[in-house]
C-alpha cells in the first residue's frame, strides 16, 4: 500500500518544515537507534517493572513511589543508571512533548495521574519547558471525568483534549485508513509518548498501545470491524504518528482482564506495573499475554477461544507494516 | 487553568494564582510536578480559550448537550452491559460507553442513545429536483436537513465532511420536529427530506420531524443508502411520501470494498419499499472502472426490472473525485449515455441521466408516444405537460405524485 498524503501546497510547504527531518526514516537523530523495530538483527526490549507497595496501604498510587518506579524502567530499557540521562535519550531541548493519555475508562481505568506528573518531571529535567509538554486525548471533558485538570496558555504543563483545537481538515491515509488527525498532534508536538492503559476490549481483544491511536482521529468508530484490524496496524503507519512516537509507557497499575473498554472493577485488578518500550507492537504482545494469564487465573477462555484475539498485533507486524515485533523470540522481556 | 506550581488533590481554587511562581514555598519536586491532576477541582475546569497554536479555533461542542439525546430504537439489551444494534444490518455490538459505527449512537451503562436527534448541521431550501426525484412534485423544493454521520463510509462521498464525523466535532443547531415543519411551511416547501449524510443513522428524529410535518400538512421524502433492517424501514421510511435509494452498485465486491456496506439488504429494502407502495427512485452512481460495465448495467436494470417493474426512475448520476477517490476521472458522458441504452432495451421506462446540466436525458418522455412531459433545466423543471397523472397526448399514466 503507498502512503499518501492529501495536502494542499501551503500544508505541504509547513510540513515540510516541520517534520522532513522526522521523515527521513532514521528520525534524523540518534535518539531513536533503539526504537527502531524493524532493524532485523536486534530484538525489541520489553520492560515490566513492579512495586507490590507502589499504593502503599491505601488504594492510591504513591507518587514518589511512582517516580522511583518510573526511574528503574527506564534504567531497565536504556540501561543507564541516571534518570534524566535516560530521558535524554527520548527528547532533546526544544522538543515538544505529547504525552497521549487514555481516559476513556474514567476514574477506574484511565491512565494514571502520578504516572503522567512522574513522567513531566523528568521530562523537565531533560530539558523540556513545561509549556512544551502537552497531556492530551481527545475530549477535554473525559480528561476531567478521568481526574486531569484541564490547562491552556501559561507557563505550566499544558493539558486539554482535542476537541479544543480541533482535527486536521485534510485527510491523513494509509492503506484501510483515511482520517483527520488531531492538530494537538500535528501542530503542537513533534515527539509521542504512547501513555496507555492496560485492559481487555470488547471488540478488539486488548486495547494498549497501537489502539491508543484510535483517540487521535476523528472516525474511530469506522474502525471497529473485523477485530479493528487492519485499521491499528494502518493507522499506526500514518507518517504523523510512526514517525513521533519515541516511547510507549503503558500504566498497568490498575488493568483489565474483561469487560473492556468501559471500567468494570469486578474485572479488574491490581497490577502494579508499568510496561515500557520503544516497540509498541512487542509491548503490545507482552501486555496481551499478560492479559491472558489473568483471564486464566480467572477461568476465563482466552480471547482467542472467544474469537476476539487482537490480530491487529500480528498485522503491525507482519512485512507490510514493520511496526515492531509480535514474535516472543525476538522479544526481550525484562521483570524487576 | 492550572498553574506549573499546583500541587495535588485537595487545592481550592483561590489558590492557583498565590502559587504562579516558583519560590513560594514549594520544593523542588512540586515545582517541577505538573500537577495534571484536578483533585478537588474536577468539575469547576473551565474551558478555557487557549493561546496560540493552541485551542484557538474552538469549533467544538460538548459532547454532552443533553437536548439531542435521546434512548435509540431499534436494538437489543445484552449482558455484561452490551447492545446489540438492529438498526442497519451491520448490527454492531456496542460496549458500554462506546459508539456504533455510524458514530453517532452510544452505549451509557448498557442504554443504547441517538446523540443526533433535532442536532441539525446542515439545512437548505432545495429543488426537489436536485435529490433528485423527478416523478414527485416536479418545480417543488424541499426543506433539506441533515445531522452528522452514516452507516457507510463510501469513498466518493461528496459530504465527508459531515457524513463521517461525530456530531460533536461540527457545528450544529437544536431544530426540534415541530420547528422543522414550522420552517418547511414559512420557506414555502410542501416537503421535508432527510438527506445529505444518511438518515438512516437519524431516524428516530425522521420519524418524529415526519409526523410533525404530516400534522402540519407539510409532506416527507428520504434520500437513503437504504442500508436498514427491515423493522426500521418499515418504521421509520413507512412515514415517508417518497424515498430515494442511492444503489452504489450491483456488486457486492464494490459494496465491500468501495462502500464498506452490502448489497443484498439494499436490494432487500427496495423490494420492500414496493410492497410497502413507497414513491421509491433509484439513483446509481457510476464511477468510472469500478461499477461501470456493461454486464452490471445490464444485471442491475433486469433487476429492476424483474422486482421492481418498469416503472421505477432509474438515474444514472456522474461522479465527481472527491474524498478517498480523487485519483479517479470525472464519468464520461459517454459512459453514462451507454449505461442508459442498456437500462431502455431492457424495457425501462424512466432511465434518466443525472449531474450534466443540459442533458436531453434529464427530461420526462411519454413511454408510449415519446412525447416530452416534463422538461428540466438546472435543477428545475420549467415545463410539466403532465395532466391527470398521465401524457396529455395518448393518455398514457405516468407514474408519480404530481400533484400537491
Ligand atoms: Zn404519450
Amino acid at each position: 500500500m503507498s502512503q499518501v498524503h492529501i495536502a494542499s501546497r501551503r500544508d505541504f510547504l509547513k510540513r515540510a518544515l516541520t517534520s522532513t527531518a522526522l521523515l527521513s526514516g532514521t528520525c534524523g537523530s540518534a535518539l531513536l537507534t533503539a526504537a527502531e523495530p524493524g532493524a532485523a538483527q536486534a530484538k525489541s526490549k520489553v520492560v515490566i517493572a513492579r512495586d507490590a507497595l507502589l499504593r502503599g496501604t491505601g488504594s492510591t498510587v504513591d507518587s514518589r513511589r511512582m517516580l522511583s518506579l518510573l526511574d528503574r524502567a527506564m534504567q531497565a530499557l536504556f540501561d543507564r543508571d541516571d534518570p534524566v540521562e535516560n530521558w535524554r535519550r527520548v527528547v532533546r531541548p526544544g522538543d515538544s512533548v505529547g504525552l497521549k493519555v487514555n481516559t476513556l475508562g474514567g476514574r477506574g481505568i484511565s491512565s494514571n495521574l502520578q504516572l503522567v506528573e512522574a513522567i513531566c518531571e523528568r521530562l523537565q529535567e531533560a530539558g523540556i519547558r513545561a509549556k512544551d509538554i502537552v497531556v492530551w486525548d481527545r475530549d477535554s471533558g473525559e480528561m476531567e471525568r478521568a481526574g486531569f485538570r484541564v490547562s491552556v496558555g501559561g507557563n505550566g504543563v499544558q493539558c486539554f483534549g482535542t476537541d479544543g483545537v480541533d482535527y486536521e481538515q485534510d485527510l491523513a491515509l494509509y492503506g484501510s485508513v483515511g482520517s483527520r488527525l488531531s492538530k494537538i498532534l500535528t501542530q503542537r508536538t513533534n515527539v509521542l509518548i504512547n501513555v496507555p492503559v492496560l485492559k481487555d476490549h470488547d471488540g478488539a481483544g486488548v486495547t494498549i498501545a497501537l489502539k491508543n491511536m484510535y483517540g487521535v482521529i476523528h472516525n474511530p468508530n469506522k474502525y471497529h470491524p473485523n477485530g479493528c484490524d487492519p485499521y491499528v496496524a494502518d493507522l499506526n503507519m500514518l507518517p504523523e504518528i510512526r514517525t513521533r512516537m519515541r516511547l510507549v509507557i503503558c500504566d498497568a497499575t490498575t488493568a483489565m482482564y474483561d469487560g473492556g473498554p468501559a471500567y468494570k472493577p469486578d474485572h479488574s485488578w491490581k497490577e502494579n506495573a508499568l510496561i515500557v518500550s520503544q516497540d509498541p507492537v512487542a509491548l503490545d504482545y507482552m501486555g496481551w499475554q499478560m492479559i491472558e494469564r489473568k483471564r486464566a487465573q480467572k477461568g476465563l477462555k482466552t480471547l482467542e477461544g472467544e474469537e476476539r484475539a487482537p490480530r491487529y498485533i500480528a498485522t503491525a507486524a507482519d512485512a507490510e507494516h514493520r511496526l515492531g515485533m509480535n514474535d516472543p523470540t525476538r522479544i526481550s522481556r525484562v521483570e524487576i | 487553568m492550572f498553574r506549573q506550581s499546583q500541587v495535588l488533590e485537595g487545592e481550592s481554587e483561590e489558590m492557583h494564582g498565590a502559587r504562579s511562581q516558583p519560590g513560594c514555598g514549594l520544593d523542588r519536586r512540586s515545582f517541577l510536578k505538573c500537577a495534571v491532576a484536578s483533585g478537588a477541582a474536577l468539575g469547576m475546569g473551565e474551558l478555557a480559550q487557549p493561546a496560540v497554536g493552541s485551542p484557538s479555533e474552538v469549533g467544538q461542542q460538548k459532547q454532552d448537550d443533553a437536548r439531542f439525546i435521546v434512548e435509540a430504537r431499534f436494538y437489543e439489551k445484552q449482558k455484561n452491559l452490551r447492545i446489540k444494534c438492529k438498526l442497519c444490518p451491520r448490527e454492531c455490538v456496542v460496549g458500554d460507553r462506546e459508539r456504533g459505527y455510524c458514530g453517532v449512537r452510544e452505549n451509557r451503562g448498557g442504554t443504547y442513545y441517538t446523540l443526533v436527534h433535532s442536532r441539525v448541521c446542515a439545512a437548505h431550501v432545495d429543488p426537489i429536483e436536485k435529490k433528485p426525484l423527478f416523478h414527485y412534485l416536479p418545480g417543488t423544493v424541499a426543506f433539506s436537513l441533515a445531522t452528522a454521520g452514516c452507516n457507510v463510509n463510501c469513498k466518493f462521498c461528496q459530504n465527508w465532511d459531515i457524513s463521517q464525523t461525530r456530531p460533536e466535532q461540527i457545528p450544529a443547531s437544536y431544530v426540534p420536529p415541530q420547528m422543522v415543519a414550522t420552517l418547511a411551511k414559512q420557506n414555502g416547501c410542501p416537503t421535508i427530506a432527510y438527506t445529505y449524510s444518511e438518515p438512516v443513522i437519524f431516524s428516530e428524529y425522521v420519524m418524529d420531524a415526519a409526523d410533525a410535518g404530516h400534522e402540519a400538512g407539510i409532506r416527507s421524502i428520504v434520500v437513503s443508502n437504504g442500508y436498514i433492517q427491515e423493522e426500521a424501514l418499515k418504521a421509520a421510511y413507512g412515514k415517508m411520501d417518497a424515498v430515494k435509494i442511492d444503489l452504489k452498485s450491483f456488486s457486492e465486491s464494490y459494496y465491500r470494498n468501495v462502500v464498506s456496506g452490502q448489497l443484498k439488504p439494499v436490494l432487500e429494502s427496495l423490494v420492500t419499499l414496493k410492497k410497502l407502495g413507497k414513491w421509491t427512485e433509484i439513483v446509481y452512481l457510476v464511477v468510472p472502472t469500478l461499477n461501470d460495465s456493461d454486464a452490471e448495467f445490464r444485471g442491475l436494470a433486469q433487476w429492476v426490472k424483474t422486482n421492481l417493474g418498469v416503472d421505477v426512475p432509474l438515474h444514472f448520476t456522474q461522479f465527481h473525485p472527491e474524498y478517498l477517490l480523487k485519483n479517479l476521472p470525472i464519468t464520461p458522458v459517454s459512459t453514462l449515455e451507454r449505461a442508459k441504452a442498456i437500462a431502455d432495451a431492457e424495457g425501462l421506462h424512466y432511465v434518466y441521466i443525472g449531474n450534466v446540466p443540459g442533458h436531453p436525458s434529464q427530461n420526462t418522455y411519454c413511454p408510449k408516444c415519446r412525447h416530452m412531459l416534463v422538461e428540466r433545466v438546472g435543477f428545475t423543471a420549467s415545463k410539466v405537460l403532465i395532466r391527470k397523472n398521465g401524457c396529455p397526448f395518448c393518455h398514457q399514466p405516468i407514474p408519480g405524485i404530481w400533484n400537491a
